[in-house]
């Protein structure tokens, strides 16, 4: 693997392998210092375009747990602000000597396009609407972790699938893994043609809950209502909202999943949020023994673990 | 030789700009040039060209862009309007036609149909008619208002020019940066519906009905916009329309790497449009085949992709591109490439043929047997902007002349 860029890339072994690996990770971050040499002497830098402090966070305490160096490009106090193209910013920080570069933007594509142009390995860490690679391995492997495997597992991801990398990814994640995944939003938050997506689509969240074993929802951004897609948050909650009446009709023991930060009250109730069956924080504790790996199996051409 | 009247073997000779003979076998006086297995063509004409001068010199000029015309076979571009400043006065319109003066083809000028191609208010299209400006558009945009278009058809219809339309609802594409449908879904970039273009193609069929003042459709890449066009010109009104060779020979699956240079607008649509269109221009539908050539620099395009300027390089390729996709007779071809797009800008006696005796000599000599490798490195354009670098094609451009002047032979460019 050269570079993380689409779940498409993987395929079910490749994310087989990626979940694998994390298992022995999660079992660093248990340590009482939870870090191993594996990746000494790589240097790994992270490129938001777009402020994402959770990710990049995540993203750089993956490199550290690994003893790579992490270089943080902040795009807000750079040379970005006086005009400096994305192609030039790329190639000077190549020069500095990099192995890996994390990148986000809120461009699609964004990475794809770096990959031609260095040589280091790239991290997809969110590209407009269209991935979140490490999003959706993260959220795989704590399904798995919770509910063993994903192998026909009845998924639902609720809420505004168009702008959603998030979506994306997990949707062919999901697929990848087994699982049977189901899209509910309103007909203005989907793609405009779902074709070629592996999955079904529905407008009754109330008729699928309970049969599910993961309601996934999304984040519904306050920006939408000025786009004419939603009337108002409270039509959008009274409809697709996970309320405490909803979460109440799933299935014992299904999950209750989000990518974060959450809007409480609008797509999740405070009190769903906060339930026992809600694996929100396992997925952000999760995410960064994720990330190790995806960095591990990238640069750390023939280290051991340890 | 192959014009409009049809197709037979002579020898061509040429004196002062002007065609003095053409018969069985001339012996040589003064210059010769080999056509041997080659078609004679009346000189191309390209109703689409964005020469970019004045204002963005950086990715062409009138002199670069006319020899990438003339490489390509062409003896006449009309250069459209959305320089900076835009061509929307008689003194823009006397720049760039004073330009061209130096230029390897006959460069004519599309006028603005409104100030700034910002569609409020109309252009002063007598004062640039004065000046032999005979098609307007607000390319790159379409004039939304149709109050303002239904005027300026009126205005238009007395002066005796006629208005080309961009069409494309804004309302309904704005945000998008390429075909809404299966590929923009799967790749997260926000889509512009067929849809967009198809209301405003519908609109102004209905203004040409209200008006009776000509309308030309710029680039169509629809196969409902090549319906509209068909069921118009059965109804009689007087419309005609162009397409693209990107839009008959690209799908919207070309953009799935991310690669820039397959961002263009209207954007590449699907493969039932493309079939569409080549059935638009085989029955006569699409009267002219027009590059759209617009180039842009390597440092615009290696922007994200919902932020590069849409547009790709045409003059080079049109020819070869039409004589291998299309599955048409040459003459046809011909016919839209030089002819039916010379009677469009109102160049026909000047452009377009026929190759006889008493008419300009603007021709186009080619081997529509030969087969070459696009290579962007080695393009006349300024820009590299190709989305068929590396594309093997059928036919080839051997000499042009361009008012009795050989501007190229043997394939080089002779300034």
């Amino acid at each position: 693997m050269k570079h993380l860029l689409s779940m498409a890339d993987l395929g079910a072994d490749g994310i087989e392998e990626i979940l694998r690996v994390t298992d022995s990770f999660v079992e660093v971050t248990a340590r009482d210092i939870p870090r191993v040499p594996a990746l000494r002497g790589k240097t790994i830098v992270s490129l938001f375009y777009e402020e994402s402090t959770r990710t990049r966070l995540s993203f750089e305490t993956a490199a550290r747990r690994l003893s790579a160096d992490v270089m943080t490009f902040s795009v807000g106090s750079s040379s970005v602000q006086k005009g400096e193209s994305l192609k030039d910013t790329v190639e000077t920080i190549q020069a500095m000597g990099m192995d890996a570069v994390v990148v986000r933007h809120a461009s699609a594509g964004v990475p794809w396009q770096v990959s031609q142009w260095v040589d280091a390995s790239v991290v997809n860490a969110g590209d407009g609407w269209h991935e979140h690679p490490t999003q959706a391995l993260l959220d795989a492997y704590t399904i798995r972790e919770r509910l063993g495997s994903l192998e026909g597992r009845r998924i639902a991801i609720v809420g505004d699938i168009k702008h959603s990398r998030v979506a994306r990814s997990n949707v062919l994640g999901f697929h990848a893994l087994g699982a049977e995944v189901t899209l509910v939003a309103p007909p203005t938050l989907l793609p405009p043609s779902l074709e070629g997506w592996p999955c079904e689509v529905t407008t009754d969240l109330d008729a699928l809950l309970p049969k599910l074993d993961v309601i996934y929802v999304l984040r519904m951004q306050r920006e939408r209502m000025t786009e004419a897609v939603l009337p108002s948050l409270r039509e959008y909650t009274s409809r697709y909202g996970l309320t405490a009446r909803r979460a109440a009709n799933l299935p014992d023991g299904a999950l209750v999943m989000h990518p974060g930060p959450m809007n409480r009250g609008v797509e999740i109730a405070a009190e769903v949020a906060d339930a026992p069956g809600t694996v929100i924080t396992r997925q952000v504790a999760n995410g960064v023994a994720v990330r190790m790996a995806v960095l591990f199996l990238l640069l750390g051409s023939g280290a051991s673990i340890v | 030789m192959v014009d409009a009247t049809g197709t037979r073997r002579a020898d061509v000779a040429v004196r002062d700009g002007v065609i003095i003979e053409v018969t069985d076998s001339i012996e040589a006086q003064g210059r010769e040039f080999d056509a041997t297995g080659c078609v004679v063509a009346p000189g191309l004409v390209d109703l689409h060209t964005h020469l970019r001068e004045p204002g963005r010199e950086e990715a062409e000029t009138v002199e670069t862009g006319s020899r990438a015309a003339a490489l390509g076979g062409y003896t006449a571009v009309v250069a459209m309007p959305n320089t900076e400043p835009a061509i929307d006065s008689a003194a823009v319109v006397r720049q760039v036609l004073e330009l061209g003066r130096k230029a390897l083809v006959d460069v004519r000028v599309a006028g603005a149909i409104t100030v700034g191609r910002a569609g409020q208010q109309l252009a002063p299209l007598g004062e640039m008619a004065d000046l032999g400006v005979r098609l307007f558009t607000d390319d790159g945009a379409g004039v939304q208002d149709a109050r303002l278009m239904r005027r300026a058809l009126e205005y238009a219809r007395g002066l005796g020019v006629v208005l080309a339309q961009h069409c494309e609802d804004e309302s309904l594409a704005a945000g998008g940066h390429m075909h809404e449908g299966e590929w923009s879904s799967r790749l997260g970039i926000p889509g512009i519906p067929s849809e967009a273009e198809e209301l405003m193609v519908a609109r102004d069929v209905a203004l040409c009905r209200l008006t009776g003042a000509p309308v030309h459709f710029l680039h169509l890449s629809t196969a409902v916009s090549v319906d509209l066009v068909r069921e118009a010109k059965a109804a009689g009104l007087p419309v005609t329309a162009e397409a693209a060779p990107h839009h008959f020979t690209l799908t919207h699956e070309s953009v799935s790497a991310y690669d820039t240079r397959f961002k263009v607008n209207p954007p590449l649509r699907t493969r039932a449009d493309v079939a569409a269109v080549k059935v638009g221009l085989a029955d006569g539908t699409i009267d002219a085949i027009a590059t759209d050539h617009a180039p842009h620099s390597q440092e615009a395009k290696e922007a994200p992709f919902d932020q590069a300027p849409p547009g790709m390089l045409g003059l080079e390729t049109a020819l070869a591109l039409a004589l291998t996709e299309l599955e048409l007779p040459v003459q046809q071809v011909l016919a839209l490439l030089s002819w039916q797009p010379a009677r469009i800008a109102g160049l026909q006696g000047e452009h377009g043929g026929p190759v006889a005796a008493g008419h300009p000599a603007n021709l186009c000599v080619f081997d529509a047997d030969e087969t070459w490798t696009v290579d962007r490195a080695q393009l006349a354009s300024r820009s590299r902007n190709t989305p068929f670098d590396g594309r093997a094609l059928r036919g080839r451009v051997r000499h042009t002349i361009s008012g009795g002047e050989a501007v190229v032979v043997d394939g080089v460019a002779q300034r």
